[in-house]
C-alpha cells in the first residue's frame, strides 16, 4: 500500500519535478560551503600568505647545575615570518558579472554566496517548522478524532476559532513582543500559529477512518486503541499527512521570509527573508539593484510551486477523478 | 436556525478567544517588554508612561483577573488605550483615519480576485485538456508561490520606477483639495498598483479551488445524464456544475480570508499605503504596543465578522443547509 503510493508518486511527472527542485534547493543547502564563492557576510577578501620564514639565531640564555651530575639549559630560538595580507574590497552595488554572478550588495557583499547560504536557513526553518506543525496537527487530530466526543468538542471548536483569527498579525503581535531575536522563537511563533489548518483536514480523515468497516471490526475484535490508531488509522492517512507537512512547510518558509522582511528576525543572519530586509532598507529598489530583491522571491516561488506541485500529485493519487482521463 | 445559532456561538466565542490572547500575550511574554520599553524611554513625558503602565499591567498590583476585567470593560466602552508613537493621541482615533483606506483597498481588490480567479477556475476546469488550461494552472501555482510584499516590490521597481506609470506609494497625492475629481482620480492611481498586488496574488487560489471543485462536479452522474439528455453544454457548464461547485469556494474564500488580509497588510506596508497594515508595522517600529494590539484586535474582528456574513451565505445559497440538514 504505502510502496504503491510511492511508486505512483514518482511516476507522477508533477511530483517529480517538484521533488526535483526540492532536492536541487537541498544540495545546494548541504554543500553550501563548496558551492559559494565568498563569505556571505563580509564585504572583502582576504588572503593571508606566508612570504619568508627565517630562523633565527639560538642562544643560550641560562645554566643551571642541578646537581653533581646534571646540568640544565635554556635555549631561546628565534623565528622571523613575513606574512602577506592581500585584502580585496569587492565592489559595492554591483551589477551581476562573472565575479559576482547575482552581484553585491550596498555594503559590497556578494549576493550569490548570499543567496548559496541563506538557503540553510530558509530551507531547515521551513522544514522543521512543517515537522513541527504536521505533528502537533496529527496529534489533535488522532485525538480527537479516535476519542470523539467532549475531547473531540474541545479540540474542534478550537481548531475553528484559530482557523479563522488571522495569522499574519497574530505572528507579528507576538513576535514583536519577544526580545530575543532569532530562528527558534520563529520557529515556534509559526508553528503556534499555523496548526489549525492541518488539524481539521486530518481530524475529518481520522473519524471518517474511524466508522470504516475494518477499524470497527478490531474494535468489536477488542484491539487496543494505540494499536488501532498507529496500526490501522495513520497507514491509511500517510498521503494525507505528507499533504499537510508538504502544506505546513510551504506556509513556514512565507511566513519566515515575511517576519524576517519585517525586522523581526534576527537581522544578522543570513536568509532570503534578511536578504529582502536589508534590500529594503537600503533603498535597493529605487537605486535599481533588481539583483538585490529579485533572488529571494524567485526561489520562495520555486520551492513553494516544489511542494505544491507534490501536493496535487498526493492529491491526484487519491482523488482519481482529478486525474487526466 | 440551528445552524445560524451554532456560527453566531462561535462567532462571539472567537471574538472572546482574540480578545483574550490580546490580554495575555504581552503578559506571557519571556522577560519584560514593558519595563523594557519604559527603560529605553528616558525623558518622556510622565503621561506617555502612564500610557505605557495601562496597557501592559505594569505597576499594577491588581490579581491578573482584576486587571483582564479591568481591561473587558474598557473594550466593552470602546476605550482602546492611548498611542503611544503619537502621544497623546487615543489609538481608536489613530485606527478610524487608517480603517477606511484598508476596507477600500483589500474590500475591492479581494472581491475583484474572487470573480476574476472563480470565472477562470471555471474555465480551465471545463477545458481542462487544453495547453491553454495546464498553462494557466501551471502559472498561477508559480505566481501563487511568490510573497506578496515581493510581487509589490517587483511591481513598484517596474511599473513605477523603471517606467514612472504609477506613483511609488501613498494613497493620493498631498497638494491636492479633498473632494476634488482630481483628487478622486489620484487615489484611483494610487491603488492600482497595491490592488493589483493583492489580486494577482490572491487570485491564484481561488482559481486552483474553483477548478477542483468544478472537476469533482463534472465527474458526477447528474453530469452524464445531462450529457446524455442533449443539454446545451453551456447549460450544464453554469447551471449544473458551476452552480454546485461554487459552495465549497465560499466556504473556502471564507477560511483563507484571514490569509488575504494578512497578505493586503503586507501590501500595505511595502505600498507605504496609509492603512491599517502599515499602522501596524510603524507601531511594531515604534514599539507603540497599545496600538498594535488595538490593530490585531480590529483585524480579528473584521475577519470574523466577514467570516460570519459568508457563513449566512453560504445558509442562503445551499438548500441542505438552509433546510435544516447538515
Amino acid at each position: 500500500m504505502l510502496k504503491d503510493t510511492f511508486s505512483l508518486f514518482i511516476e507522477n511527472r508533477k511530483a517529480l519535478f517538484g521533488l526535483m527542485i526540492l532536492v536541487f534547493f537541498s544540495g545546494v543547502a548541504i554543500f553550501a560551503p563548496l558551492i559559494a564563492p565568498y563569505d556571505p557576510k563580509t564585504n572583502k577578501v582576504d588572503v593571508l600568505r606566508i612570504v619568508e620564514e627565517e630562523m633565527g639565531r639560538t642562544t643560550t640564555v641560562e645554566r643551571e647545575q642541578i646537581d653533581e651530575f646534571t646540568e640544565r639549559r635554556v635555549y631561546t630560538q628565534s623565528i622571523a615570518t613575513t606574512y602577506e595580507r592581500v585584502t580585496t574590497k569587492l565592489p559595492l552595488n554591483a551589477r551581476p558579472s562573472r565575479q559576482h554572478l547575482l552581484g553585491t550588495t550596498k555594503a559590497g557583499q556578494d549576493l550569490f554566496s548570499q543567496m548559496v547560504y541563506g538557503t540553510r536557513i530558509t530551507l531547515a526553518v521551513g522544514l522543521v517548522t512543517g515537522l513541527f506543525t504536521t505533528i502537533l496537527a496529527l496529534t489533535l487530530a488522532l485525538l480527537a478524532g479516535y476519542f470523539g466526543g467532549v475531547v473531540d468538542d474541545i479540540i474542534s471548536l478550537f481548531t475553528n476559532v484559530f482557523l479563522v483569527i488571522p495569522s499574519l498579525p497574530l505572528m507579528i503581535v507576538i513576535a514583536a513582543y519577544i526580545t530575543v531575536r532569532g530562528v527558534i522563537p520563529i520557529v515556534l511563533i509559526l508553528g503556534l500559529t499555523s496548526w489549525p489548518w492541518s488539524t481539521r483536514i486530518l481530524r475529518s480523515q481520522v473519524v471518517s477512518l474511524r466508522n470504516r468497516d475494518f477499524v470497527r471490526v478490531s474494535r468489536i475484535l477488542g484491539e487496543r486503541p494505540l494499536y488501532i490508531l498507529f496500526r490501522e488509522i495513520l497507514p491509511n492517512m500517510i498521503s494525507l499527512v505528507m499533504a499537510s507537512f508538504f502544506t505546513s512547510t510551504m506556509a513556514a518558509i512565507m511566513g519566515e521570509a515575511t517576519l524576517e522582511f519585517l525586522g523581526l528576525g534576527n537581522v544578522s543572519i543570513v536568509s532570503w527573508g534578511t536578504i529582502l530586509y536589508w534590500a529594503q532598507n537600503s533603498g535597493a529598489l529605487l537605486s535599481g539593484a533588481w539583483w538585490w530583491f529579485l533572488p529571494p522571491g524567485i526561489c520562495i516561488a520555486l520551492i513553494g510551486t516544489s511542494f505544491a506541485l507534490m501536493n496535487f500529485a498526493i492529491d491526484e493519487i487519491s482523488n482519481p477523478k482529478l486525474r487526466k482521463r | 436556525m440551528a445552524y445560524f445559532a451554532r456560527k453566531i456561538g462561535l462567532l462571539l466565542f472567537a471574538l472572546f478567544v482574540a480578545v483574550t490572547l490580546n490580554f495575555f500575550i504581552p503578559r506571557m511574554m519571556p522577560g519584560d517588554p514593558a519595563q523594557d520599553l519604559i527603560d529605553k524611554m528616558q525623558g518622556i513625558p510622565l503621561e506617555s508612561l502612564e500610557a505605557i503602565r495601562a496597557a501592559f499591567g505594569v505597576d499594577s498590583n491588581d490579581p491578573l483577573l482584576v486587571q483582564y476585567g479591568k481591561y473587558l470593560l474598557n473594550l466593552l466602552k470602546g476605550d482602546l488605550g492611548i498611542s503611544i508613537s503619537r502621544f497623546p493621541t487615543p489609538v481608536w482615533r489613530v485606527l478610524q483615519v487608517a480603517i477606511p483606506w484598508t476596507v477600500g483597498l483589500m474590500g475591492t481588490a479581494t472581491i475583484i480576485s474572487f470573480f476574476l480567479g472563480t470565472l477562470i477556475g471555471i474555465g480551465v476546469a471545463w477545458k481542462r485538456n487544453t495547453k491553454l488550461a495546464s498553462f494557466t494552472v501551471g502559472l498561477f501555482t508559480f505566481v501563487r508561490s511568490f510573497p506578496y510584499f515581493w510581487l509589490g516590490l517587483l511591481l513598484i521597481y517596474f511599473l513605477a520606477f523603471r517606467l514612472p506609470i504609477f506613483p511609488l506609494g501613498n494613497a493620493y497625492t498631498p497638494q491636492l483639495q479633498r473632494g476634488t475629481m482630481e483628487f478622486f482620480f489620484s487615489v484611483l492611481r494610487h491603488a492600482i498598483l497595491p490592488a493589483l498586488t493583492i489580486v494577482i496574488s490572491s487570485m491564484g487560489a481561488w482559481i486552483l479551488t474553483m477548478r477542483n471543485n468544478m472537476i469533482n462536479v463534472l465527474a458526477e452522474d447528474y453530469i452524464t445524464v445531462a450529457e446524455a439528455k442533449g443539454l446545451p453544454l453551456r447549460r450544464i457548464k453554469t447551471l449544473y456544475a458551476a452552480k454546485n461547485a461554487i459552495l465549497p469556494s465560499i466556504t473556502g474564500f471564507a477560511m483563507s480570508l484571514g490569509f488575504v488580509v494578512g497578505g493586503g497588510l503586507l501590501t500595505e506596508m511595502v505600498f507605504a499605503y496609509p492603512g491599517v497594515g502599515l499602522m501596524l508595522y510603524q507601531a511594531v517600529q515604534s514599539k507603540d504596543y497599545p496600538l498594535m494590539q488595538a490593530i490585531f484586535l480590529f483585524i480579528s474582528a473584521a475577519v470574523l465578522v466577514a467570516n460570519f456574513i459568508a457563513d449566512i451565505a453560504i445558509l442562503i445559497l445551499d438548500p441542505r443547509v438552509r433546510d435544516g440538514g447538515k
